[in-house]
């Protein structure tokens, strides 16, 4: 997380000051180096530690945790080498430029609309999260933590606790985010120790190092997660950054659509060694203190158990240092909805809805559906921009239509993009069809609907703007 | 001072993560009903230790573009 806070900073920087509306030149490319850090760092946060006890309350088996999330980490990593990457290397252009020239200025606005707003949600669960490190540092039952169960405030105490570290948060990252990433850019070694250790000291209280008996779960705990759902939500709990071609704006800077693989390293590091290192926190109480999975264990009180002060810190920063420019960046995207609303008055926006989204802890504890969703959302714009790319040409339509016709609004992006949703959301809320199932199917439909309609609004020939 | 500064910030991330090995391997070899040599608390100071010392350490040698 700590190398991308300061990598992303910059790149960001480059883009905002030179080249976000404009292809990246020679000069500013980057070696692999930069981006293999930069994805260690982001997948390697605070909400890790939430990711691996929720697998545990779902019932995932061993056979699922070990081979599951390799396998679906592994695609997740050849999204982002043969899709992502490559994209980002012919094209060079951020995510908006690009999507400008297909959907127009003002669709642009309305995907940063709800690009902001989810944003806003995940950094709320990053609070909660970084919350829950607060506790331990009180006499027990000072603040009431939450379980799995809660979606209310747990009390004054908690509310407290949480606007206390959102408004942290917030001001930091009004001021900037500098410092923070700066603690982040330090601390993303340590960090990951710090997860490794705490499966080490809960293999040595449970006396075994068979990993596979551990992740095994009792016969009677529900199985509400399958092999494939384990494995589609690996592939894709970051699905707007690979399929959805948010990850144009950072690896447009990439001398080569190799750098694809740099994701590797978040995705193993973080999203395999650390989801299952937080698992285990979890099987340990559920094994030694008779917890019930369905309930589950705040993770400061886990951490704090197993590596003490130690492990309190690292729930804070790893909440802190990805929460902020989460923050940081939620305020851009409002500021860019909203004319005239300054910087400072955007992040506080973005940041009084992150608090009020931390405070309820609804969205931390139902994080395996929130990131699927976040992804059903944003995805499919991934797939027009795959279509835009790869087959525009080939299929007789027009490549960067808005662009070529100077539209602000192209009515097929939208449509192409809400119908699948839609309907996806309608399985999710009616079918029970799991959340990260969705993605892939939304987008793919979303390419293939953005296809019909090119085709039929491209019958009236698209003028090419002089 | 670079040097000492990357000598500090092996040996804490060092202290981060030998102490929890050591105390997992104590903790095995004892068996069942046995506790480690090593104790659960001096673990935990030793990282909080260790984790003032990286953060100390970490701005002196760590690269900051």
């Amino acid at each position: 997380m700590s190398d991308l806070l300061h990598d992303v900073e910059e790149l960001e920087h480059d883009a905002s000051s030179e080249y976000e509306r404009r292809r990246v030149p020679e000069k500013a490319l980057r070696g692999p180096s930069a981006f293999w850090g930069m994805y260690a760092g982001e997948h390697t946060a605070g909400t890790e530690f939430m990711i691996g006890p929720l697998f545990v309350k779902w019932g995932a088996d061993a056979f699922g945790l070990i081979v599951g999330l390799l396998l679906g980490n592994l695609l997740a990593v050849l999204t982002w080498r043969y899709l992502t990457a490559a994209i980002a290397c012919e094209q060079r252009l951020t995510l908006y430029y690009k999507l400008e020239k297909i959907a127009g200025g003002l669709l642009v606005k309305l995907y940063n609309l709800a690009n902001g707003l989810l944003f806003c949600f995940l950094a709320g669960s990053m609070i909660t999260v970084s919350a829950t490190a607060v506790g331990p540092f009180f006499p027990p039952g000072t603040i009431e933590m939450p379980t799995f169960q809660s979606t209310m405030p747990t009390g004054p105490a908690w509310v407290i606790s949480c606007i206390a570290i959102g408004a942290a948060m917030t001001l930091v990252a009004l001021k900037g985010y500098g410092v923070v990433a700066q603690v982040g850019h330090y601390a993303a070694p340590w960090m990951f120790l710090v997860f490794v250790a705490c499966a080490l000291v809960t293999l040595g209280r449970l006396g075994t190092t068979d990993l596979w008996a551990l992740l095994t779960p009792a016969a009677d705990t529900p199985r509400t997660i399958s092999f494939l759902g384990i494995v589609f939500f690996a592939w894709f709990c970051n699905a707007a950054m690979h399929i959805g071609m948010a990850d144009l704006s950072v690896l447009r800077f990439a001398r080569k659509p190799s750098a694809g693989w740099a994701s590797a390293s978040g995705m193993f590091l973080g999203h395999y060694v650390a989801w299952i290192c937080a698992a285990l926190l979890l099987i340990y109480w559920v094994r030694q203190h008779g917890v019930d999975p369905q309930v589950g264990k705040d993770p400061g009180t886990m951490v704090s158990d197993a590596v003490g002060w130690a492990g309190l810190i690292c729930v804070i920063i790893a909440g802190w240092t990805t929460a902020n420019p989460t923050i940081y960046r939620a305020g851009l995207a409002f500021q860019a909805m909203i004319p005239g609303l300054s910087r400072a008055a955007a992040t506080m926006l973005a940041g009084g809805l992150c608090i009020a989204a931390g405070i309820f802890p609804a969205f931390a504890m139902n994080l395996l559906d929130f990131v699927g969703i976040y992804g059903t959302i944003l995805a499919p714009i991934g797939g027009i921009i795959v279509v835009d790319h790869f087959l525009a040409d080939r299929l007789g339509i027009p490549r960067d239509p808005a662009e070529r016709s100077g539209s602000a609004f192209n009515w097929s992006v939208l449509i192409a993009w809400l119908v699948p949703v839609g309907v996806a959301m309608w399985l999710y809320k009616t079918q029970g069809v799991f959340a990260s199932y969705l993605p892939l199917p939304c987008a793919i439909a979303c390419g293939l609907l953005y296809v019909v309609l090119s085709k039929i609004t491209a019958r009236d020939a698209i003028p090419v703007r002089a | 001072m670079k040097m000492a500064a990357t000598s500090v910030g092996i040996l804490a991330l060092a202290g981060t993560i030998v102490p929890p090995a050591v105390f997992m391997l104590h903790s095995i070899g004892a068996g069942e009903g046995g506790t480690s040599s090593l104790s659960l608390d001096t673990v935990k100071w030793i990282m909080l230790a260790s984790t003032i010392a990286w953060f100390a350490a970490a701005p002196f040698w760590m690269k900051v573009e």
